[in-house]
């Protein structure tokens, strides 16, 4: 009887502990300690050496490499997340409606993103080579002059922003696809009775419809672009980003220093710096979409 | 036989199955690149009844990485692991964390070897931590093929007399490029850069005596940079990053001329021209004064279980017949004179590169080389001083904003 009351009271949270208990070691203990770490002169091999207060901090709002690092990785962001995901409601629709073999092309649209990101990376770090790169092959037939993607600024970012589009499209376009989904069709129906065409539906009932779900993927997105790292890594072959940190994006500066420059300390800042980007731009999302929603 | 003697007692105190399976000693050996080991491990296995258990990274940032997490968490290391000499200064301020292998009688082997190679793998209070594998003097790799195209010699004794000093090899260059082959004369002036300031010997970045940057003041640097512009401004070069994709598949298109060689570079130029650059490629001799450019050193660190019979593989891999064998499978020039010297490695010719005498070359400038003096930061501080000139030869930058840059990617890094 005891232990009966005891499973009532208890069982809920030791179903929810595994989770927890592995959040609390490798999640929570890591970052609270890393706050430990950014306020100190830190070394791989030589550890602590000694507290320095806000020295990290103040020096990396200093930093002429922190703000290119945010001002590229910011960039990325728009690049390619904006037509990203304008690109993906349109393909979700598509999606959405009576098609030929619907059931391969929502398959085939997912395909990009369980491919490995490195192995992604590679294949198109070789696209963009200058002298050999297929990119520039064709567009000397056309006429235009081979573009030095890892050395002009502005081509980096789009050569990234294509990484990323190319492997976060279909996850975004499945996303939207299950959320059009649950649009009563009777709505279209109606609307298609009062004479509505299919560009007007998509606007006033579509888009007003998936709107959390629009929120969804920008907040996903935010998070996810803060840490681009993978890719631009790959694309540099280091942390360097370009001979002028051209993409060198903020968690490619916080490896840089950390590994690289062995400034555990400053690493750990900016690490912090990011998880504080993440929540104010998360913020900033959440009550620009929901102003928009009070709005209609 | 006090090894057996250590092996039994470990087995006893019940060590780990990392190290040891049913008391037989296993030894984990921890390398990066190509040190060319794989037979002289199998006669020091035969010789000994140990096993060896060969780990090679693919490259040395990515294994120097592995290697400080390693010995800062105190486990994980290799029973032996290599230092290369970017590396060797920073694990040098680390004594600790090895052995000293003078404990292990290495100090006997003192006299086999370079002065200064000997001298690198010591701490500044007589600490032995590395052993001296291979060192890295300087030649010059060419396309004889190209060389002919544009009307200049093609034998490697008369390029070699083309340039003896850095000059007579811009001159080279201005007329190979005005015989328009469509080809560059130089890879990555970045590479003649690092090149010239290793020939000066002395100090580079750092100053000897107290650490101090003097990247700015130091005329090494400058002198060094101002000819990599020269090189740039005659439209020279191919404004290639060494090792990158495009650098790769410029060697195969054969799109540039020359490139400085230091001997491991060989095998990094054979792998990457592969079997149609075959035979089109030759070696000459380097401009100005023999340098040295990399090498590396074999160390035991402090957390192996089995020092003694960790510190007997590597002084059997950095002994004679480790160095012969090395220079035999990868072509690692030696620093031990003894192999230096003997006829195996001064016979050498290399079939890929047109049958050039690769032994009499290198080892010919080895025994000459002038060590240059790193300091703790110099790795990351030439990296970000070289960022700027690659970006030059590509030409995003000019010569000017290229210097200031370099300044101030050096002072930024050794902060």
């Amino acid at each position: 009887m005891f232990f009966g009351k005891l499973d009532g009271k208890f069982a809920p949270y030791l179903f929810i502990a595994p989770f927890f208990i592995i959040f609390g070691v490798f999640n929570l203990f890591p970052t609270a300690f890393m706050f430990h770490v950014s306020l100190h002169d830190w070394s791989m091999i030589g550890g602590n050496g000694g507290f320095v207060g806000w020295a990290n901090y103040a020096f990396l709002l200093t930093d002429t490499k922190f703000w290119n690092a945010l001002l590229n990785t910011l960039a990325i962001f728009v690049i390619a997340v904006v037509p990203q995901l304008l690109l993906a409601l349109l393909l979700a629709d598509v999606l959405n409606r009576r098609i030929r073999f619907q059931g391969f092309f929502r398959v085939a649209t997912i395909l990009p993103y369980v491919t490995s990101i490195a192995a992604m990376a590679i294949v198109f770090g070789q696209l963009f080579g200058r002298d050999f790169g297929l990119i520039n092959l064709a567009l000397d037939t056309i006429g235009i002059d081979p573009i030095d993607w890892r050395s002009n600024r502005f081509a980096s970012w789009v050569a990234l922003a294509v990484m990323v589009d190319w492997r976060w499209l279909g996850f975004n376009t499945l996303i939207y696809l299950a959320a059009m989904q649950t649009i009563p069709r009777d709505l279209y129906e109606s609307a298609s009775i009062d004479g509505a065409s299919r560009l007007r539906q998509f606007w006033q009932i579509t888009i007003p419809m998936v709107r959390p779900t629009v929120l969804f993927t920008v907040i996903i997105s935010t998070i996810g672009q803060m840490q681009l790292f993978t890719e631009p890594v790959i694309f540099s072959a280091d942390y360097s980003g370009g001979n002028q940190n051209q993409f060198q994006t903020v968690a490619m500066l916080m490896f840089d220093e950390a590994r690289r420059l062995d400034n555990f300390g400053y690493g750990a800042a900016i690490a912090w710096v990011i998880f504080l980007l993440i929540v104010v731009f998360s913020l900033i999302n959440v009550l620009f979409v929901s102003r928009i929603r009070g709005a209609s | 036989m006090a090894l057996v003697g250590s092996a039994a007692v470990l087995a006893v105190s019940g060590c780990s199955g990392d190290t040891e399976t049913d008391g037989e000693v296993e030894l984990v050996l921890e390398t990066f690149g190509t040190f060319g080991y794989d037979a002289v491990i199998e006669e020091f296995e035969e010789e000994t009844g140990y096993t060896v258990d060969h780990r090679v990274y693919g490259e040395q940032p990515d294994f120097a990485e592995a290697l400080e997490q390693n010995i800062a968490a105190g486990s994980g290391a290799g029973d032996v692991v290599a230092l290369e000499e970017a590396h060797i200064v920073q694990m040098l301020e680390q004594g600790e964390a090895f052995v000293d292998l003078n404990d292990f009688g290495a100090g006997d082997m003192e006299d086999q070897f370079l002065d200064w190679k000997w001298e690198l793998g010591q701490t500044t209070d007589g600490q032995l931590v590395g052993l001296g594998t291979d060192v890295g003097s300087l030649a010059i790799c060419y396309r004889w093929d190209l060389f002919e195209e544009a009307g200049l010699p093609t034998d490697r004794e008369e390029v070699g007399e083309l340039w003896p000093e850095w000059e007579d090899y811009l001159s080279a260059g201005q007329e190979f490029r005005d015989a328009d082959t469509d080809a560059a004369f130089v890879a990555d002036v970045g590479e003649v850069y690092t090149a010239i300031t290793r020939q000066a010997g002395g100090e580079i970045y750092f100053a000897e005596a107290d650490d101090e940057l003097i990247v700015a003041d130091n005329p090494v640097v400058r002198d060094a940079f101002d000819f990599s512009v020269e090189l740039v401004d005659e439209d020279l070069s191919a404004g290639l990053d060494t090792f990158t994709d495009d650098w790769t598949a410029a060697i195969q298109a054969g799109t540039f001329a020359t490139m400085p060689c230091p001997a491991w570079m060989l095998g990094q130029v054979e792998d990457s021209a592969g079997e149609d650059g075959e035979g089109l490629w030759d070696v000459a001799d380097v401009p100005g004064d023999g340098g040295n450019w990399g090498g590396s050193w074999l160390a035991v660190p402090e957390q192996s279980e089995n020092p003694e019979a960790a510190a007997e593989l590597a002084m059997f891999l950095a002994g004679p017949e480790g160095q012969l064998n090395a220079w035999e499978e990868a072509n690692n020039l030696p620093s031990n004179l003894e192999v230096l010297e003997s006829d195996e490695v001064q016979d050498t010719v290399r079939e890929y590169f047109n049958d050039a005498p690769t032994g009499e070359i290198f080892a010919s400038v080895a025994a000459d080389l002038q060590p240059y003096y790193m300091g703790p930061g110099h790795v990351a501080v030439h990296e970000d001083a070289t960022n700027p000139i690659d970006e030059m030869q590509r030409g995003g930058i000019s010569a000017d904003d290229a210097w200031d840059q370099l300044i101030e990617g050096a002072e930024r890094a050794a902060r």
